[in-house]
C-alpha cells in the first residue's frame, strides 16, 4: 500500500473551545474584564477556574440549599474552606472533608489515589489541624473483569503506598462494586484532623504590602489541565492521552509538608495558608485574595521549577503535588525561610497582595502578563442553570420518597435460608475487606480504638477521655431507583453507625458523584440526591460542612449510579462507655428496636436473588430514624447496653452474623432468635429497611431498655439470647427459627418448600466472610 | 528524677509519635533527636521509631543510615548504650550492622498491616526482663518490607548466642510455622520478628509494642518491653555506664 495522501486541512477549533470554554463562557469572561478578549495564558486561567471541578458552576445554586449549621452547632469553618471545622470543647476542634479523585483514579490508578490522599490531607492541615485518620471510598466494576482487577490493584496501592508513608492512619471506609462503575471507578477519600481552636488557619490573603510564599516542591509539568481535562468531562476512549494530565505524589514531601506547616502555623508565623490542588496557583491566589477582598501581583520568574523552558500558562496552573501558599508579613519571612528549610523543603517569595483587587501576574522586566479581577475567577466565576428532569421510565416510578407498597409477591424460589445467608456473607459487597485495609497502616499515632472491618472508626483523643468516630456510607442500590431516597437513605445510614457507637454525629461532609450535568436526567439526579442530603441532614439536626462535587462519571457503558457519599463524624465524650458490635457475653439477651418494613429492591438479597426490582424500595421515616439514633445514644450513655449494629446490607440475618462472628475478639459467640414472619422470610430476613438496629444487653436491663424504646416511641421486640458452642465439639451456631403468619405455614400454603429456620454454624459464616472479597477479586493465591 | 530518652527523628519518620507516648506511658522522658545533629544531649538509651526515614524510596533504612545522627547512635552502641529500634529503626540499625540480619520485602510483596503475636525467647535482656510470664504479647505490625533473612549459618548462630528475642507465635503461644505459615505476617525466617546483638545493647523489632501501650487501644502488651527498656536505661544511668544482663 502507498503513502496515503495527508488529510485534509481541518480548520482549527478556537483556542477558548479547545481550552474546554464555551462560547457562551468566553462572552462572560469578557464582561468580567471590563470588555476586552482575555489574552491566552488569561484565558488559560479562566478554563481551569471556570472548570467544574474548581467553580462548581453547574452546582452551586443547589449547594446552597443544604443546612450549612451555624456557632450553635459549633461550627467553626464551614463551605467555602478548605475543610468544615467544628468545636469539640477543651480548647479543641476537628476538621473534616471528604473530596473525590475518581478521573485520575481512572486513567492511571496507583497515582490518581495516591494524589487523591495528599489532596485530601492538605485541605485538612492547611486549617491548621494535624491529620488524624484517612477514610478511603471505593466503587468499581464487575470484581471478576480483568481491568476491575487492576484498578483496584492499583488503587489500593496508592491509597496505602501515600497513607502508609505519611503517617497518617487509614481507619475505614468502603469497598463496593456494582456494574455501573466499570468504566468510571470512584475513589473518595475523607481525611479528619485535630487542632487547637486557636491555631484555626483560615485560607485568605490579607493586608497589602504581605508577602505571597510558595514552599513545598517545585513547580513542573505534571497535572496541566487536571481540572479541567480530567475531571470536568466525560471519559471517551482514548484514556490513555490523558495520562499526562494525572499529578505524581511523593508523600515523603508531603510528610515534611505537613510538619513545616503545622510548625509555621503555631509559630504564628503566617496570616493565611492555602494548599495548591486543582488549578495549581492560579487558584490558590486567586481563591485567597477574593477571600480577603485583596489583589495579588505575582512574580513569574521567582516561581521554583523543576523543569526548564516552561511556559508561563503551564507554570500558573501546574497540578504539581505537595506545595503550599501562606501569606507572610515581611518581618516574619526570614523565620518562614528557615522553617522550610530546616525540612529540606524549597521556598519562595513569588509575590505581594495588593489591594486592587487583582490577579496580575508580570515577568522578570515587571510587564504585565495578566490581570484578572480575583473574583471573576472565584467567587463571581460563571453559574449555569442547567435542566433537570426525571427519566422517562416503561412503568411509572413511584414518587420519589413515597412509602412504597408492601412486596408479598417475592418469590421465595425454594430458598434455604441458611445457605441464603452463607452465600451474602461471602459476597463481593459484604464479605470481609480484610485482604484490602490490611494493606493500609490503621494503627500509627497511636490513638486507633477500633480500626477498619467492625463498623464507624473510632479514634480517642489523647489526653482526655474523648473519642472521634468516623464512617462514610453511600447507597448506590437505591440511588439507581430514586435519587432522592438514596441520598436520604446514605445520611441516616452513616449517621446511624456513628450514633451505635454512643456517640454524637457533630456534622457531614458529602461528595456528590453524579453524571454530566448537561444531560437533564443526570441532572435531575443531582438535584434530587441534594434535595435529599439536605432533607435528611435537617431531620437529625446535622450541619453540612463542606464537601466536593463530582461530575461527568459517565465512561462509553453508561453513567454512574448516582452516589452520594457521606462522611460523618461523631463524638464520644466518654471512650470507655462505648459499645461496639459483637455480642458481649453468653446469656444477653438480643432485641431488635424498630421494625422491618417491605421492599426489597436495591437490596443485596434482591441483587443475588437475581429479583428484577419488581417492587420498590423500602421507604425511609426520617422521624423515626432521628428517635432510634437518640434512643441508641442515650441507651449507651445509660450502660444499658452490651453491643448495638445496625441493619444494612443484606438485612436483619446478616447484622445478627456480624454480631455472632465479631463478638469476643472476633472468637465469636452463638444466637438463638425466634423471629415473627409478618410477610415474608425474604424481608423478614434479608430486607435492608432503614432505622433498624440489633442490640444485646444484660437480661437485669432488658426492663430498662425497652421502657426507653417506648419513650422514645419506637417498637422493640425480644428476638432471643446470646449462646455458647453447644459443648459437643463443634462451632456455635446461629439458630433464626421462623414464625408467624408469613413463615412456614403461610409459605407452605403457597406451595413453595421454605425451611422454617436458619441454622448455621459460624465456622461455615466466617469461611464465607473472609475469604469472598478474595475469591471475588482472584487473590487466594497471595 | 525521670530517665530521658532519645527519639531520633529522621524526615519521613512517623511512628515517632508513637514512641513519645509510649515512653511517657512509661514514666520516661522522650527528647527528640534531629537527624543532622550530632548531639545525643545525654540521653540514657536510644529509640529509633517506625516510619519511612527520607522516603525509603529505594529500600527502607538506606539513606538513613548515612545520616550525621547514625554516627553518633553507633559511637553510642559501641560504648554499651541501649538502643531500640522499632520497624523502620529496626530497618535502619540492619543497615548500619549494628544488628544482624536483613529485612526483605514481605511475602506477599504487600504492606500487611495487623494485630500479631510475638513472645519473648528470652527474659533476661535490657529490652524483656519486666515481661515475667506473660505470652504471647498481642501488638499491631504495620510494614512493607519486614521479612527477617539471614544466611542458615547466621541464623544457627543466632539460635546458639541466644539472639533471637522475639518470634511470632500462635494464640496459644507456640511458634509460628514457617514462611507460608499467615501468623507470621511477613514470612520471617524462622519466624523471627526481632533480635539483639551480641553484646545485648541494642535490639530491633519489626511490630509495634509502642502503639499497645494501652488497654483503650486494644492491647497494653507493648508495654512491658518499652518500661524493661526504659527501667534498663535507667539503671544504666544511675551505674553510670553498661549494665548488661550477659548473653548467653
Amino acid at each position: 500500500m502507498t503513502l496515503t495522501a495527508e488529510a485534509p486541512a481541518v480548520p482549527e477549533e478556537p483556542l477558548h473551545r479547545r481550552l474546554g470554554v464555551t462560547d457562551e463562557e468566553l462572552a462572560a469572561i469578557r464582561d468580567r474584564l471590563g470588555g476586552r478578549d482575555p489574552n491566552d495564558l488569561e484565558l488559560a486561567m479562566f478554563s481551569v477556574m471556570w472548570s467544574e471541578h474548581c467553580s462548581y458552576k453547574s452546582s452551586r445554586p443547589l449547594l446552597r440549599t443544604l443546612p450549612m449549621g451555624s456557632a450553635a452547632d459549633g461550627v467553626v469553618a464551614g463551605p467555602g474552606e478548605n475543610a468544615g471545622v467544628i468545636d469539640i470543647g477543651d480548647g479543641l476542634a476537628v476538621a473534616f472533608k471528604i473530596e473525590s479523585h475518581n478521573h485520575p483514579s481512572a486513567v492511571e490508578p496507583t497515582q490518581g489515589a495516591a494524589t487523591g490522599v495528599g489532596g485530601i490531607l492538605r485541605d485538612i492541615f492547611t486549617m491548621g489541624a494535624r491529620p488524624i485518620a484517612v477514610l478511603d471510598a471505593l466503587r468499581f466494576g464487575d470484581p471478576a473483569d480483568a481491568r476491575t482487577r487492576h484498578l483496584v490493584e492499583g488503587v489500593v496501592k496508592g491509597v496505602g503506598g501515600y497513607g502508609n508513608c505519611v503517617g497518617v492512619p487509614t481507619v475505614g471506609g468502603e469497598l463496593v462494586f456494582d456494574p455501573s462503575y466499570a468504566g468510571n471507578p470512584l475513589v473518595n477519600v475523607m481525611a479528619i484532623g485535630l487542632l487547637d481552636l486557636d491555631d484555626l488557619t483560615l485560607a485568605a490573603a490579607p493586608g497589602a504590602g504581605n508577602l505571597v510564599v510558595l514552599f513545598g516542591s517545585t513547580t513542573g509539568r505534571d497535572g496541566i489541565g487536571g481540572a479541567s481535562v480530567l475531571a470536568s468531562a466525560t471519559f471517551g476512549d482514548q484514556d490513555a492521552s490523558k495520562r499526562p494530565s494525572v499529578q505524581v505524589g511523593d508523600p515523603f514531601a508531603e510528610k515534611l509538608l505537613i510538619e513545616a506547616s503545622l510548625e509555621l502555623i503555631r509559630g504564628g508565623l503566617v496570616v493565611g495558608l492555602q494548599d495548591l490542588g486543582a488549578g495549581g496557583i492560579t487558584c490558590a491566589t486567586s481563591e485567597t485574595a477574593d477571600r480577603a477582598g485583596t489583589g495579588m501581583r505575582v512574580e513569574l520568574a521567582a516561581i521554583p521549577r523543576r523543569e526548564p523552558r516552561m511556559e508561563p500558562f503551564e507554570v500558573l496552573i501546574s497540578e504539581s503535588q505537595e506545595r503550599m501558599l501562606a501569606i507572610v508579613e515581611p518581618a516574619r519571612w526570614p523565620a518562614v525561610r528557615a522553617v522550610c528549610e530546616r525540612w529540606g523543603l524549597p521556598v519562595a517569595a513569588i509575590g505581594t497582595v495588593t489591594d486592587d483587587g487583582d490577579v496580575t501576574v508580570v515577568d522578570e522586566a515587571g510587564v504585565e502578563l495578566a490581570r484578572i479581577p480575583a473574583s471573576a475567577l472565584t467567587s463571581d466565576a460563571i453559574v449555569h442553570q442547567r435542566v433537570a428532569s426525571p427519566p422517562v421510565r416503561r412503568r411509572a416510578a413511584p414518587a420519589p420518597g413515597a412509602p412504597s407498597t408492601a412486596s408479598e409477591g417475592l418469590p421465595e424460589r425454594g430458598m434455604d435460608p441458611g445457605a441464603v445467608l452463607t452465600a451474602l456473607l461471602g459476597s463481593a459487597n459484604l464479605a470481609s475487606r480484610h485482604p484490602v485495609f490490611e494493606q493500609y497502616d490503621s494503627t500509627v499515632q497511636a490513638n486507633t480504638v477500633e480500626g477498619p472491618g467492625h463498623g464507624a472508626a473510632v479514634i480517642r483523643i489523647k489526653g482526655s477521655t474523648k473519642a472521634l468516630v468516623a464512617t462514610t456510607d453511600a447507597n448506590q442500590a437505591v440511588g439507581k431507583l430514586d435519587p432522592w431516597l438514596g441520598a436520604a437513605l446514605s445520611v441516616a445510614e452513616a449517621t446511624r453507625n456513628v450514633s451505635i457507637t454512643g456517640a454524637r454525629p457533630l456534622g457531614v461532609t458529602n461528595c456528590l458523584n453524579y453524571g454530566d450535568p448537561t444531560r437533564p436526567e443526570a441532572f435531575w439526579q443531582l438535584s434530587e440526591g441534594v434535595r435529599g442530603l439536605a432533607d435528611a441532614c435537617r431531620a437529625l439536626g446535622l450541619p453540612v460542612t463542606g464537601g466536593n462535587v463530582s461530575l461527568y462519571n459517565e465512561s462509553p457503558t453508561g453513567a454512574i449510579a448516582p452516589t452520594p457519599e457521606i462522611g460523618v463524624v461523631g463524638l464520644l465524650d466518654d471512650v470507655a462507655l462505648r459499645v461496639g458490635p459483637g455480642w458481649r457475653a453468653t446469656g444477653d439477651r438480643i432485641l431488635l428496636v424498630g421494625e422491618s418494613t417491605p421492599g426489597l429492591a436495591g437490596s443485596a438479597y434482591a441483587d443475588l436473588a437475581g429479583i428484577a426490582a419488581e417492587d420498590g424500595p423500602p421507604s425511609l421515616d426520617l422521624e423515626r430514624e432521628r428517635r432510634v439514633q437518640a434512643f441508641v445514644r442515650e441507651a449507651v450513655e445509660r450502660g444499658l447496653l452490651a453491643s448495638a449494629q445496625d441493619v444494612s446490607g443484606g438485612g436483619l440475618a446478616v447484622a445478627l452474623a456480624e454480631c455472632s462472628l465479631w463478638a469476643d475478639r472476633d472468637r465469636g459467640l452463638g444466637a438463638h432468635i425466634r423471629l415473627a414472619v409478618a410477610s415474608s422470610p425474604a424481608v423478614d430476613l434479608f430486607g435492608e429497611s432503614p432505622s433498624r438496629i440489633v442490640i444485646s444487653a444484660e437480661p437485669r436491663h432488658v426492663p430498662a431498655v425497652v421502657l426507653l424504646a417506648r419513650q422514645h416511641g419506637l417498637p422493640i421486640e425480644d428476638l432471643g439470647e446470646v449462646m455458647d458452642p453447644p459443648g459437643d465439639g463443634t462451632a456455635a451456631r446461629l439458630v433464626v427459627e421462623l414464625h408467624g403468619s408469613g413463615a412456614t405455614g403461610a409459605a407452605e400454603d403457597r406451595g413453595s418448600r421454605v425451611a422454617d429456620a436458619l441454622i448455621v454454624g459460624l465456622d461455615e459464616l466466617r469461611h464465607a466472610w473472609e475469604g469472598g472479597l478474595s475469591r471475588a477479586l482472584g487473590w487466594e493465591a497471595r | 528524677m525521670t530517665v530521658r530518652i532519645g527519639v531520633v527523628l529522621f524526615p519521613g519518620s512517623n511512628r515517632d509519635i508513637d514512641a513519645v507516648n509510649a515512653l511517657e506511658v512509661a514514666g520516661a522522658e522522650p527528647v527528640i533527636l534531629w537527624h543532622d545533629e550530632v548531639a545525643l544531649d545525654g540521653v540514657a538509651g536510644i529509640l529509633l521509631p517506625g516510619g519511612f526515614a527520607y522516603g525509603d524510596y529505594l529500600r527502607a533504612g538506606v539513606i538513613a543510615r548515612f545520616s550525621p545522627v547514625m554516627r553518633a547512635v553507633s559511637a553510642f552502641a559501641a560504648d554499651g548504650g541501649l538502643v531500640l529500634g522499632i520497624c523502620n529503626g529496626f530497618q535502619v540499625l540492619t543497615e548500619a550492622h549494628l544488628l544482624p540480619g536483613a529485612l526483605l520485602r514481605n511475602r506477599g510483596l504487600r504492606f500487611v498491616s495487623r494485630e500479631v503475636r510475638i513472645a519473648a525467647e528470652r527474659s533476661d535482656t535490657p529490652f524483656s526482663h519486666l515481661l515475667g510470664e506473660r505470652r504471647p504479647l498481642r501488638m499491631p505490625v504495620a510494614h512493607g518490607e519486614g521479612a527477617f533473612f539471614a544466611d542458615d549459618a547466621t541464623l544457627d548462630q543466632l539460635e546458639a548466642n541466644g539472639q533471637v528475642l522475639f518470634r511470632y507465635v500462635r494464640a496459644d503461644g507456640s511458634p509460628a510455622g514457617g514462611e507460608e505459615d499467615r501468623v507470621n505476617p511477613n514470612g520471617s525466617l524462622r519466624a523471627i520478628a526481632g533480635v539483639i546483638n551480641a553484646a545485648g545493647n541494642v535490639a530491633g523489632l519489626m511490630p509495634h509494642p509502642e502503639t499497645a501501650v494501652e488497654a483503650v487501644l486494644g492491647s497494653d502488651d507493648g508495654l512491658g518491653i518499652i518500661a524493661s527498656f526504659v527501667a534498663s536505661a535507667a539503671e544504666h544511668e544511675r551505674a553510670d555506664g553498661p549494665v548488661l544482663v550477659g548473653t548467653r
